[in-house]
């Protein structure tokens, strides 16, 4: 396969405060070998060389681990492949003469900072409403093996614990949810001994955060799961359901 | 306990709650209608009891028009904070590479059975009332004869009225395939049973609305 050129249709905004725009820009030879954001890089530095303001967007490990690039690309969070971020998207999943539409991760809980790059500061003010174990570590450290786990809750726990917060959950979701990031982060610690001591503050002040940050109401569409580059479970969802309503009821 | 309502995963469950009791319902009034099918005699006795017996008609009932009204009130609530929750849409958004129509659909096919509903009430539900508390008519009968198969008969001579509700059938089939599974969701149960589940709820969602439709077609050509 020879190389692409592509339409590039991208939400540009000044700031916060710009109202923004879809801005049509053209990219050629673009090889298929090319990550999404090489590409974008290339648009960039075809910018930077005509004197334009290159187009601002997340990014930081480029190999699917940090969280941080983000990008709703042609209708889909992180686009059209499976179980990949933005950075491990490759340009071969498109066409030569393709439109690609790229606009930033949206909710009203993710406002955008400039161009593509969104706040996703919400999700960590979640976690610290309680995303955590408090263990006291001050010289007498217990061996992590000393409390027996279960296998298979060890699993389940580890699945969850995949999550990277990228916000692709709540970009997909039709009502901008946030409950399979918060459903995961809930399940990490409710399936694990170590988590049981905090676990009924723990689902409430984060689910409590959760409503304050101004996410939608779930609807159980089973977008963010598909979606998801880590693959988390609707599962952790109605986990973290039961968890919160074991919860609310011991007050 | 009364905080629950204020967050979003007890907004959820009661929603839930009310859907579970509702295709509880349906199913109930499935099976009552279809022995209209088998037996006039036996549809007669079932609707009577239904309609005079206290616990129905004072608690059920009751309980019933709460679940209703709870259901598409909470759901328009739930509709606008969800819309609120993102103010700029997308340019390009492929919501069918992710998830299926019906799920994104709820509001619209919840609108239009909510538009049956209301007919169906004026239909059967307000004329009932009428006879039974306005006219204080308790027997069940006309001119000698249980009166229930026969109105049931006549309502579904016109083809529009069957037209419209074999289409309201339609949205609840949509409404339902969706709906059945997410409600065990929202309460939880997502285990190793929900793939039978799955299997469960498309028999009742498809099966249940079809079998409305074949009584309201039953009647309108055997009379």
């Amino acid at each position: 396969m020879g190389s692409m050129n592509l339409t590039l249709k991208i939400w540009r905004q000044k700031n916060a405060n710009d109202k923004g725009k879809m801005v049509d820009y053209k990219v050629n030879d673009i090889s298929p070998d090319m990550s999404f954001l090489e590409m974008l890089d290339v648009l960039n530095e075809q910018l930077i060389n005509n004197g334009d303001e290159p187009v601002a967007f997340d990014h930081d490990c480029r190999e699917g681990i940090c969280g941080m690039c983000s990008l709703y690309i042609n209708g889909e969070a992180h686009g059209p492949d499976r179980e990949v971020t933005t950075c491990q998207l490759h340009m071969r999943m498109f066409k030569d003469g393709d439109t690609i539409f790229i606009e930033p991760f949206r909710a009203k809980a993710f406002p955008v900072v400039k161009d593509l790059i969104v706040d996703r500061s919400s999700f960590d003010r979640i976690q610290h409403a309680g995303g955590f174990i408090s263990v006291n570590t001050s010289g007498n450290t217990i061996d992590a093996n000393a409390t027996p786990v279960n296998k298979a809750d060890a699993d389940k726990a580890f699945e969850a614990a995949t999550c990277i917060g990228c916000g692709a959950c709540v970009a997909t979701c039709k009502n901008s949810s946030a409950m399979l990031f918060v459903g995961a982060k809930v399940s990490q610690f409710a399936l694990l001994p170590q988590g049981q001591v905090e676990a009924t503050d723990r689902v409430l002040n984060m689910v409590k955060q959760m409503d304050e940050e101004g996410f939608g109401n779930c609807t159980n569409t089973g977008a963010c799961e598909v979606e998801c580059p880590k693959g988390i479970s609707l599962e952790n969802i109605a986990r973290m359901n039961t968890e919160f309503l074991k919860a609310s009821l011991k007050g | 306990m009364s905080g629950l309502l204020k967050s979003s995963i007890g907004r959820k469950f009661a929603m839930a709650l009310s859907a579970l009791f509702l295709m509880f319902f349906l199913l109930q009034h499935f099976a009552i209608n279809i022995l209209s099918v088998f037996s006039a005699d036996a549809f007669n006795e079932a609707s009577h009891f239904m309609g005079t017996f206290w616990a129905v008609q004072y608690l059920l009932q009751p309980v019933l028009i709460f679940g209703v009204v709870f259901h598409f009130v909470m759901g328009f609530v739930l509709e606008i904070k969800n819309k609120q929750a993102r103010q700029v849409s997308y340019a390009k958004n492929n919501g069918a590479a992710n998830s299926s129509w019906m799920s994104r659909n709820m509001i619209y096919s919840g609108l239009f059975i909510l538009i049956f509903i209301v007919i169906h009430f004026i239909d059967f539900w307000i004329p009932e009332l009428n006879v039974k508390y306005i006219q204080g008519d308790m027997s069940g009968l006309h001119n000698g004869e249980f009166r229930y198969f026969h109105e049931l008969q006549e309502k579904f001579l016109p083809m529009w009225r069957v037209a419209l509700y074999c289409l309201g059938f339609v949205f609840l089939a949509l409404h339902l395939l969706h709906g059945f599974n997410s409600a065990f969701q929202s309460v939880g149960a997502n285990n190793k049973y929900t793939k039978g589940l799955k299997g469960i709820s498309k028999v009742y969602a498809i099966g249940l609305p079809l079998g409305f439709i074949f009584i309201a077609l039953f009647h309108h050509f055997n009379h």
